[in-house]
């Protein structure tokens, strides 16, 4: 089971309190009126579905009931690091690469003939 | 002239005993409860006006003698009052800013005792419930099974387990199951 660190819990819980939000850190234009379909298009539908690491919206529904931000790796699950809406991304850089020293599929895949 | 139908308030769980020896089911007497959101300014006025301090740091409690005060979240408690007294009254008296629901009828509480009433919890519900990480006083809203639970541990061999009164029959069978491997 994936035990997830809720920020305003202070705490690790396990991942059947909690349920994705979808993407972080999408700003909506604030001249939303004004922009074309395809901008709006962009905005509103539009997403990268990154293969390793994506920042996403989180909530501890059957807990604090709050809104967070997590940082996950796609392909070994991983959280790398969560942390409370409204603060800016952090700096991933000092946290170690998983997705390498995870077995996985892909990984796999090269040497399985 | 037809005889009119009295609708009677029915107790979820009326009478129903359950468990095992090691963890023992008895569903709580009816109780007064809200639902309070406030924020950090207001706190110091709706604790006096409440009679109980509420607690801010996470999976803390406050209680007196019959009244408790749950930490939810950061700006949410449960107030629960055993006697039945008037919350809603007692928090608006407070003057300040706070939205409270009284959620007496919505909530029903199971008291789960007995050597055997973590593992009985366990069976449905992922918390760790170790005297080290969820000592008595701690409370925290979780899942059990399917639905959704607040759980406060009032001795070191006794919780009250809060759920809706909709699922309280689910609830209860589960536990009963939970109580029963505990025995073992």
């Amino acid at each position: 089971m994936l035990l997830i660190y809720c920020p305003y819990c202070e705490e690790e819980r396990s991942e059947l309190e909690f349920r994705n939000g979808g993407d972080a850190h999408i700003a909506r234009p604030t001249n939303i009126a004004e922009i074309s379909d395809e901008e709006f298009e962009a905005y509103f539908f539009l997403r990268d579905n990154p293969k390793g690491v994506i920042f996403e919206r989180w909530r501890h529904i059957h807990g604090c009931g709050r809104f967070f931000n997590a940082a996950r790796d796609t392909v070994s699950d991983r959280f790398l690091t969560t942390y409370k809406a409204g603060e800016p991304k952090p700096n991933l850089d000092a946290a170690p690469e998983t997705s390498a020293t995870v077995e996985t599929y892909e990984a796999l895949e090269g040497a399985a003939q | 002239m037809a005889d009119q139908a009295i609708a009677t308030r029915k107790v979820p769980l009326a009478g129903l005993r359950g468990g095992s020896h090691a963890a023992v089911l008895t569903p709580a007497a009816p109780a007064a409860r809200i639902a309070l959101r406030a924020g950090k300014d207001a706190v110091p006025a709706l604790s006096a006006a409440l009679g109980v301090t509420l607690p801010t740091r996470p999976k803390t409690s406050a209680s007196t003698a019959k009244r408790h005060a749950l930490w939810l979240g950061p700006d949410e408690w449960l107030v629960i009052d055993e006697d039945g007294a008037e919350l809603m009254g007692a928090a608006a008296s407070s003057g300040a800013l706070h939205s409270a629901v009284d959620v007496s009828h919505r909530n029903m509480a199971i008291i789960v005792s007995g050597p055997g009433a973590e593992v009985a919890i366990n069976s449905g519900c992922p918390q760790d419930l170790s005297l080290g990480l969820f000592p008595v006083g701690a409370c925290s809203r979780t899942i059990f099974g399917k639905a959704e639970i607040v759980l406060l541990r009032t001795a070191e061999d006794t919780f009250r387990l809060e759920c809706w009164r909709s699922f309280a029959p689910f609830v209860f069978g589960l536990l009963s199951e939970g109580a029963e491997d505990a025995a073992h």
